[in-house]
Formats: C-alpha cells, sequence, structure tokens
C-alpha cells in the first residue's frame, strides 16, 4: 500500500511507531533540561561575577567593548570559601551532622525494614503505610511539632518535672541533639522503604541454607543477608545523607546558633548579606562535593545490576 | 533349600531391607508426630521409621504435609507434638545449625553473591575446618557432581541442571546423617530430570548417606525410592516399596496417586478361602477374584484395575462369565510404544485400557465407536475397601 492511500490516523501511528520512543524519552530530558541544567548554569555563571549594588545584584561576566565580546571570569568567590574558615567549618559540619544522622537512620531503619518485609501479608500493608502515613501532613507543620515536643516548656520536659524525675527543665532544642532527632526523624521513611524493597525480594531460604550449614541466627544474618541487602543500605543512605547535608529547615528551626550548616550559610549569604556570586559559589561547590558519592553510587548499582544478569 | 542358605537369604533381605528385619534399629524415626498451624493440621500423627543407606521419598500432592514433615527434620520447624530421634538422639529443641542433617532446597537457594565454590565450602568454613582440607574437600565434591570446571562462576551464570548440582554437593559437603531433598528434581526439564534421577541414585550410593526426599512427582519416588510413603492431608496413607504400593494398594487413593488405575464399585456376593466374587453393576459383570476377601457379603469393595492389565478385543472371549465387559471405543491416543483407550461401558462408567504396540500394524487396530470386549485374569485386580 502506497503511504498516501494512508489515513491521517495511520500516518499518525506510524509515525508514533517510529519516534515515539524519542519523543516519550525526550519529555523528562527537557523537563531536566528547562528546570534543571538551565537554572545550574545560572547559578555557575553567577558564582564567577561579582557582587554590586544594582539589580540584579551581581556583575556580568559578558560584556560588549570595542566591538568583542569581553569575558570577567571572577574566582575570587572560590579562593574566598578557602579563605574564610567559616565555609570550611560549615562543610565539615554539614558532611559530620547528615553521616551521624545516616548511621542512626540506618540503625533504626534496618530492623524496622526487616520486620515489615517479614511481616504477613496484611500486616505488612500495615506497617508500611504507617512508615508513609506523615508524608500526609506538611513537613514544616511536623517540624514545629518537634518543638512544641523538645522546647523548655515542651512535652518531654513537662513530662519528665510532674513524674519528679528531674528538678530542672533539660535544653534539648537548640542543640546539635535536636537537629539530629529531626534529620533522623524526617528521612527515616527514605532508609526503610529502599531496604524494605530488598529484603522483601530476598529468598527466605537462602537465610535457611545457611542455618542448615551451621550458621548461628546472627552468623547467617552477618553472612547472607547483610551482604544481600547492600544495593538498599546504599540507596537508602544516599537519600538520606544527600538531602541531609543541604539540609535548611531542620536545623534553623531546631538548632542552636552553633549549630553551623551549608544550609543555613547559604540563606545568609542570599538573603542577609545579598552577596549572590558567594552564595553560588557556596552551593556549586556543596553540588560538586554530592555528585562524587552520587557517582559512585551509580558505579555500584550498575555493577550491582550486571551481576545480576 | 538347606537352613544355612535359608539363614543367608534372610540376612540378605535383612541387609538390602531393613524394614523388614525386626530387629532393625530405625535411624530416622518419628513418634506421634503432630504439627499444627493455627487450627490447621499440617501433619495429623505422624509415626515413621526411616533406616539407614535408605533412600526414602514423601510423596503426595501439594499441602499434604510433606514438606512440613521434612522441614521438621531439618529444624525449620518444631512439631507441636510429638518426638523426631535421629540416630537414637532426640532432637527436641536442637535448632537447625546444629542437626545432623543438611537440606537441598527446591529453590536450591544458592548464595547469590557466592562462587559455585564458596558456595559449596560454606559449611566447612562456618565449622572451622583447615583451609588446605576445604580445598581439597571442595575439589573431591564438584569432582563427584561434575562441576569443577565451574568452580569460579556465579550461581546466576549457571543453567538449571548446574545449579542443581553445586545444590546437592554444598548439602553433601558436610557428609551429613541425613540428606533432606525437597523436590530435588523440580525445576529441572523432563530430559535432565530422568538423566538426573540415576546420577541422584548413584550418588547416594556412592556416598551411602540416608537419603530423604519430598516429592509429588510418583514416577520420581518410583525410580529413585528405596521405600515411599504416600501422604494425604498430613497423614500417611501408606508406607511400602514402590513395588507394594504399586501392585497392593490399601486404598482408592494410593491406588490413584501411583500409576493409573480403573477403579470399579462393587458389592461382595460370594467369599471363600480361595475365591471372591464381587458383583459390580458398574462394570455391568461380575469380577472374580483368586484369593480371598477380607469381609463379609453385602459389604462395597472397589476393584482396581490398572489400565496395562486390561486385554481389549474385537470377540468376546471364549469362556466370558468373569472378567469381560463390553463397551465403546470412545477415545484413542497413539503414543508409537503404547497405544491407550478410552471405552464406555453400558453403565457409563469409563475403562482406560492400554496396550502395547508390540508388532507393526498396517492400520490402526480399533477406531472410534468400534464394539469391544474388555477382560482381565482373576488375579489382575486389588480389591480395596476404603
Amino acid at each position: 500500500m502506497s503511504s498516501d492511500k494512508l489515513s491521517l490516523k495511520q500516518k499518525f501511528d506510524r509515525w508514533m511507531i517510529k519516534h515515539g520512543r524519542v519523543l516519550v524519552i525526550g519529555i523528562p530530558y527537557f523537563w531536566l533540561f528547562l528546570f534543571f541544567l538551565v537554572p545550574f548554569l545560572i547559578v555557575l555563571k553567577i558564582s564567577f561575577s561579582m557582587a554590586e549594588y544594582a539589580q540584579p545584584p551581581y556583575t556580568s561576566l559578558f560584556e560588549w567593548i570595542d566591538e568583542g565580546i569581553t569575558i570577567t571570569l571572577n574566582f575570587g568567590n572560590y579562593l574566598f570559601l578557602l579563605s574564610d574558615s567559616l565555609y570550611a567549618t560549615a562543610y565539615l559540619n554539614s558532611i559530620r551532622i547528615a553521616a551521624i544522622s545516616t548511621i542512626i537512620t540506618l540503625l533504626i531503619g534496618y530492623p524496622m525494614a526487616y520486620g515489615i518485609a517479614r511481616a504477613q501479608g496484611s500486616m505488612r500493608s500495615v506497617l508500611l503505610m504507617l512508615v508513609i502515613l506523615p508524608f500526609w501532613t506538611s513537613f514544616l507543620i511536623r517540624v514545629y511539632a518537634w518543638i512544641g515536643i523538645l522546647d523548655r516548656e515542651g512535652l518531654i520536659n513537662a513530662f519528665l518535672l510532674w513524674a519528679g524525675i528531674i528538678s530542672e527543665p533539660l535544653i534539648m532544642r537548640q542543640t546539635e541533639f535536636a537537629v539530629y532527632v529531626g534529620i533522623v526523624y524526617t528521612y527515616l521513611p527514605f532508609m526503610i522503604l529502599p531496604l524494605y524493597s530488598t529484603l522483601e525480594k530476598m529468598d527466605v531460604s537462602l537465610v535457611e541454607a545457611a542455618l542448615d550449614l551451621g550458621c548461628k541466627p546472627w552468623q547467617a544474618f552477618a553472612k547472607i543477608t547483610l551482604p544481600l541487602s547492600m544495593p538498599g543500605i546504599l540507596a537508602g543512605s544516599l537519600l538520606v545523607f544527600i538531602p541531609a547535608v543541604g539540609e535548611f529547615v531542620i536545623p534553623e528551626l531546631l538548632g542552636g546558633p552553633n549549630t553551623l550548616m551549608i544550609g543555613r550559610t547559604l540563606w545568609n549569604e542570599f538573603f542577609a548579606n545579598r552577596d549572590w556570586p558567594i552564595a553560588s559559589a557556596v552551593a556549586i561547590a556543596m553540588l560538586l562535593f554530592l555528585v562524587v558519592p552520587i557517582m559512585w553510587f551509580q558505579h555500584i548499582q550498575t555493577k550491582q545490576e550486571e551481576g545480576q544478569q | 533349600m538347606s537352613e544355612a542358605v535359608l539363614e543367608r537369604v534372610h540376612e540378605d533381605v535383612h541387609k538390602t531391607q531393613p524394614w523388614n528385619n525386626p530387629d532393625a534399629v530405625p535411624y530416622i524415626r518419628f513418634e506421634n508426630v503432630t504439627k499444627k498451624f493455627g487450627d490447621f493440621y499440617a501433619v495429623d500423627d505422624v509415626s515413621l521409621d526411616i533406616y539407614r543407606h535408605e533412600l526414602f521419598a514423601l510423596l503426595g500432592g501439594s499441602g499434604c504435609g510433606k514438606t512440613t514433615l521434612l522441614r521438621m527434620l531439618a529444624g525449620f520447624e518444631e512439631p507441636t507434638s510429638g518426638k523426631i530421634y535421629i540416630d537414637g538422639v532426640d532432637m527436641a529443641g536442637v535448632p537447625a545449625y546444629e542437626r545432623p542433617t543438611n537440606m537441598m532446597f527446591q529453590s536450591y537457594a544458592l548464595f547469590p553473591h557466592m562462587s559455585v565454590e564458596q558456595n559449596v565450602a560454606f559449611g566447612l568454613v562456618q565449622d572451622g575446618v583447615s583451609r588446605s582440607e576445604i580445598k581439597e574437600l571442595v575439589a573431591d565434591m564438584l569432582d563427584l557432581v561434575q562441576m569443577t570446571k565451574f568452580a569460579k562462576r556465579k550461581p546466576h551464570q549457571l543453567s538449571g541442571g548446574q545449579r542443581q548440582r553445586v545444590a546437592l554437593a554444598r548439602s553433601l559437603i558436610k557428609r551429613p546423617k541425613v540428606l533432606l531433598l525437597d523436590e530435588p528434581l523440580g525445576a529441572l526439564d523432563k530430559k535432565l530430570r530422568e538423566q538426573t534421577q540415576f546420577e541422584l541414585v548413584n550418588i547416594q550410593e556412592k556416598v551411602g548417606t540416608t537419603f530423604v526426599m519430598v516429592t509429588h512427582d510418583q514416577e520420581e519416588a518410583m525410580t529413585m525410592a528405596s521405600r515411599i510413603a504416600v501422604m494425604n492431608e498430613g497423614v500417611i496413607n501408606q508406607i511400602g516399596t514402590p513395588f507394594e504400593l504399586y501392585e497392593y494398594p490399601n486404598s482408592r487413593y494410593t491406588a490413584n496417586f501411583l500409576g493409573q488405575v480403573n477403579l470399579i464399585e462393587g458389592v461382595l456376593v460370594d467369599d471363600d478361602e480361595k475365591y471372591a466374587v464381587i458383583k459390580s453393576e458398574e462394570a455391568g459383570c461380575d469380577i472374580y477374584i483368586d484369593h480371598a476377601v477380607q469381609g463379609h457379603q453385602g459389604m462395597t469393595f472397589w476393584a482396581a484395575l490398572r489400565p496395562e492389565r486390561l486385554r481389549i478385543t474385537k470377540e468376546a472371549p471364549a469362556d466370558a462369565k468373569y472378567n469381560c465387559v463390553s463397551g465403546k471405543v470412545e477415545e484413542i491416543g497413539y503414543l508409537g510404544g503404547i497405544s491407550t483407550y478410552h471405552v464406555r461401558l453400558e453403565s457409563g462408567k469409563r475403562i482406560k485400557v492400554t496396550e502395547p504396540n508390540s508388532t507393526r500394524q498396517i492400520e490402526p487396530r480399533y477406531t472410534w465407536e468400534d464394539t469391544v470386549w474388555v477382560s482381565w485374569e482373576a488375579g489382575a485386580a486389588s480389591v480395596l475397601n476404603k
């Protein structure tokens, strides 16, 4: 049949079969290009400019001088990040707090995920539901609720005073402890869900085989369950670690003036100092910090997937 | 026969058939074992003796309790009541990792993050065997199951049959007193299964371990096992050698489960010390049995007739008083070596007959709607009362 005898619909269908794949893949790529790559390039550009009292509050990189384009790249912002110890402290603090939070989340999340994965059918969906349930309320409200719990006049202190266990209220809010509580609480589901999905897929008879071959239960866990749940541990840890590094709301609301994290520094540069170039440099540096573990994770995952085929 | 010869024959029988020797000590003993899951009786008051060097098969449909029985032996389940002994030792409260049993899992349960070698060595490493000894034992075991070439591979790089061998090697390497096999050939295709059946029996003879195997496949059980326990709804229906079970089933369930059978219902009308006659409306003839039947006249019995013990002819046999019915050929299955015929009797009962095609035919012997006679010997039927 020659192509001009085809109806419009048939033509469209054939075109879709040929190009549909590109179209489907193209949409998310276009989205990422528009809302991720372009803003990123803008931030990158700003990070190489200089602050000035103007609208926008930075110098432009490209100038039309004498019929030629002059590009002025200012590395001063990055050098400034290195020279002022405030930034290094903030980065290290962020990474330390994020890392410790990730470990605590893992220690709490692993037994929970294991319990859910081994629960009976109907019980399992109820437990999973309970893990996801907090997402139905605003994150901000939940953090405020923690203020109410940890405050000087909060629930915990009120209870302990009433029970006569303490005579002076404990200082919990505006400490690093409160930041840990906030981060662990908020990100726990991100740890549990990937762990659950790897543990749930694991064949129970593998553990039985290990027991059968002479392993005590904890040995079977260490030799079989733990290594086989590594992909879940990695995925969960990165899902917690990466956003925790850049966390702003939790340290701002629960942390004290001493809990210096990079998210807060970023906020201060942008809104308090109105130094957009420095703020952009801070953001780019943080991105570079995080890209490394993400790439490493990707690498491990592809290797794992290759291994399973 | 002289006394001495008789004695030797007895000794021989006692050696190869310890279950017929009243003095033999069972190696594995289930004593009134019951396992309940909630209100459900998975295993209901089972007593069973298994002897050393046996290849014992637990045979039954899904949910009959055979796997639960095996898992109780392995230590993955504790009996609700009753006792299990292995080599005289009470297994109550002994955890799986301290039992002298090893299991080959239905899914094989090979550790996906370890190589073939590491999988096989796992049990020895766990026991703290020295590295040089492990190396030697693993090499021997891989040689036994012909997997030496694949020692460095990971389980996902193996075919189904190769995985099965690795699983066998892994469960045999600790020289368990009892090897438990859960549907050992279930995941293999038919051809490979037949080949592996014999290999498994050979390996069992070589290593001399007692094997207890669970299967739903009667052919597998019959080819491999020294004795079979037929299970149904948590209860053992019958225990015996493949021969005993096939030739002397004790119930319609066993008769049906092992091989094919025509069950014909009737009433005992005449019995004597040497013969019995069952009147069957279903068959439309009287069934003459050449031995006595336990029961009284008027009781309902079933004559179990194997399809291959029936003769099919165009003419009525000469002395057609007993054991002979006519019907119409309803279905024909030509399988090359044998043919199967479904014959519809006047009562509406359908009878299956198989006949070997032992001579070359110019055209098929019978065709649809042919009127034929089905007859059998007086000794062909086993008489069942349940």
